[in-house]
């Protein structure tokens, strides 16, 4: 398979990142997947089935919305893609029908999933519920704490919710503890990754399965506008995953500017920061080579950053190619200016975004745009799960 | 001929391999441990480097590598606490970790310091074959140590046997399909042995995960040439006040 931004090579490769750096225990799984995933995903049976889901279940297409006011402020055209509309509140729910249809075709009887947020947990577990499957979700003991109406709503969907104790207790230790109960349950199990992240074939199909926003994107652009390629593609970037679908359907048009905001924190060099393409360099985590935050002597660090969605102490293959390639624009923007940037969305344009959203919009203040651009800013998730946060800052 | 090369010459049943963890239960405790393995009767020490994300390894095991960190264990204080280990270690030691610290130390220094300092052998469970053979196996073999692959249950025959070939010193058989320190029934564990042993492999065959005392070890050493105990060690020595005591009444339980 030729390589493009749009697929890895055979091993999985974006240029420098990638791969498949699992220990022996996870070789049958994944190599399971990476034989059968494309398959199964362009099999007509099954995008039957994953399109009716996304239509009738998740209802899309979301639209294209126009947003006036935003453009006003900004003397520029802003659409917002608003994935905040689906089914769930967020574009995580697109991944997690596409992983379950196809865990189910590969027989698999038990689904497991990591949770930061809880997102994608809530998605997973969704979509378990609806198709009758057993479901896990790992989420690290801190989150658990930050996150209490999630797990409310995975358990109420009758999603079990382990709580990872070891290391940090966040993100990525709940990944760790995925990853494991994998490597001991090699047969039913199936693991949906909710991100662009992990070993090939992850980082793939899980852009694959949320390129539908950049190919609704490009027919209601044309419609909207009569042509479909804007000027600007705007997405946040944790591992990816939405930033990914966004951008999936512009890769190969070098006339469109992609441009990734990752979470700064309280400041890139305050050392409580999410920004990898900043600080970190290339290493391995999850099961694939990308840009890692780590210390010198590579012990990867506990990132931070206000949303829970963005803290991640890592970054896509395919992102860190961009990066590393030139093709993204990559920027960051603080907890605070995030804040900010969702506040004034609320008041220009009566839209709650998730704070993960939020550093999106805050990334437009970088930008220098001109009248006569077409902004496309994916709002990846509604913010109805960051109201206590947005209230303590109101009152500040 | 190399130690571990050696070891099997000498010795193609019950090899004991013993795992401990760099920089545990104490900073400075590497040494003093190893050399009590050696003194207790271990054939081969692997010796873990500690990592933030161990993915292969259970509770046990992760939870000693993170009060490694805590003691400030780091793969450059670990060369420096090896640099004369050879006066008074003579088993092969082979370094196990996680590709991350590896290549952030710089795979090739780390390959040439881990000579340098008398290792024999590394594991890096997430090294994978591709890459191996393609970038980094070609490094390992320039400085002469081994590396060992892993095979586990659901291992097909034929990966099996590309695993064998690319392997040096042994063949590590996941005794099931489960991170370490995971009790498993042994009946199935006999049976994957014995279909192992059929292969007629080029490398002898240690067996690790779920060995944790003499009843295991015999069980596994029946249908391979040894075992290695992990987890069951790193708790011995959770609390121990006195290391070598400890280190060796573990032992000799184990051999007894």
């Amino acid at each position: 398979m030729k390589q493009t931004f749009t697929s890895p090579d055979t091993k999985g490769y974006y240029g420098k990142f990638g791969g498949a750096y699992i220990p022996e225990m996870l070789h049958r799984n994944v190599e399971e997947l990476q034989s059968k995933y494309l398959e199964i995903m362009y099999e007509k049976g099954f995008r039957d089935e994953f399109n009716a889901l996304l239509k009738d279940y998740v209802g899309r297409p979301t639209p294209l919305f126009l947003a006036e006011r935003l453009s006003k402020q900004f003397n520029t055209n802003i659409y917002l893609k608003r994935e905040d509309l689906n089914h769930t509140g967020a574009h995580k729910i697109n991944n997690a029908i596409g992983q379950v249809l196809l865990a189910q075709r590969l027989g698999k009887k038990r689904i497991i999933a990591e949770t930061g947020a809880g997102q994608h947990g809530v998605a997973t577990a969704t979509v378990c519920a609806l198709k009758g499957i057993e479901c896990i979700v790992y989420m690290g003991v801190k989150d658990i704490e930050r996150q209490a109406p999630n797990v409310a709503r995975m358990k109420m969907l009758g999603a079990k919710v382990m709580p990872a104790t070891s290391g940090s207790q966040t993100l990525k230790d709940a990944t760790n503890e995925a990853i494991r109960d994998w490597i001991n349950n090699p047969t039913d199990t199936h693991y949906v990754i909710g991100s662009v992240v992990g070993p090939h074939p992850y980082p793939d199909m899980v852009a694959r399965f949320q390129s539908v926003i950049s190919e609704e994107v490009r027919w209601q652009l044309k419609e909207k506008t009569g042509s479909e390629l804007p000027t600007h593609v705007v997405a946040c970037v944790g591992g990816g995953s939405n930033a990914a679908g966004a951008f999936y359907h512009f890769l190969d048009e070098p006339q469109v500017q992609l441009v990734a905001v990752e979470a700064a924190g309280l400041g890139v060099n305050s050392g409580h920061s999410a920004a990898t393409t900043q600080l970190g360099t290339a290493g391995v985590l999850h099961g694939s080579k990308s840009i890692v935050m780590q210390t010198e002597d590579g012990q990867v660090v506990e990132p931070h950053s206000i949303s829970a969605g963005l803290d991640y102490p890592g970054i896509g293959p395919l992102h860190a190619h961009l990066f590393d390639s030139g093709r993204g624009k990559f920027l960051s923007a603080t907890d605070d200016e995030s804040v900010q940037a969702a506040f004034n969305l609320c008041k220009l344009e009566g839209i709650i975004p998730a704070l993960e959203s939020a550093h999106a919009l805050a990334g437009l203040n970088q930008l220098q745009l001109k009248e006569k651009d077409v902004v496309v800013l994916c709002l990846s998730g509604r913010g109805d799960k960051d109201l206590a946060t947005y209230m303590k800052r109101m009152d500040a | 001929m190399n130690r571990i090369e050696q070891v099997f010459k000498n010795k193609n049943n019950r090899v004991l391999n013993v795992y401990c963890t760099a920089g545990y239960p104490k900073l400075d405790s590497t040494l003093q441990v190893m050399q009590a393995l050696q003194e207790g009767g271990a054939d081969l020490i692997e010796l873990g480097m500690p990592y933030s994300d161990p993915l292969a390894d259970g509770p046990v095991i992760q939870h000693s590598g993170s009060i490694a960190l805590s003691n400030g264990m780091t793969i450059a204080t670990l060369f420096k606490q090896l640099k004369d280990f050879r006066k008074t270690v003579t088993v092969p030691v082979i370094l196990m970790g996680y590709m991350n610290p590896v290549m952030q130390y710089g795979f090739e220094k780390f390959c040439a310091d881990a000579a340098a300092v008398g290792v024999d052998g590394l594991i890096l469970p997430d090294l994978p074959q591709y890459e191996f053979e393609t970038e980094y196996g070609v490094i390992i073999k320039k400085y002469g140590l081994d590396f060992i692959f892993l095979v586990t249950p659901e291992t097909s025959e034929k990966r099996v046997k590309e695993l064998d070939a690319l392997s040096t010193g042994f063949l590590y058989a996941v005794s099931s399909s489960s991170t370490t320190g995971n009790d498993k029934d042994f009946g199935a564990v006999e049976t994957y042995l014995q279909r192992l042993k059929n292969l007629q492999l080029k490398n002898p065959v240690l067996v690790g995960f779920g060995i944790k005392d003499k009843q295991t070890f015999e069980s596994a050493s029946k249908h391979s040439n040894g075992a290695i105990i992990g987890s069951a060690f790193v708790k011995a020595l959770e609390n121990s006040s006195d290391i070598k005591a400890d280190t060796k009444r573990f032992i000799a339980n184990v051999l007894s």
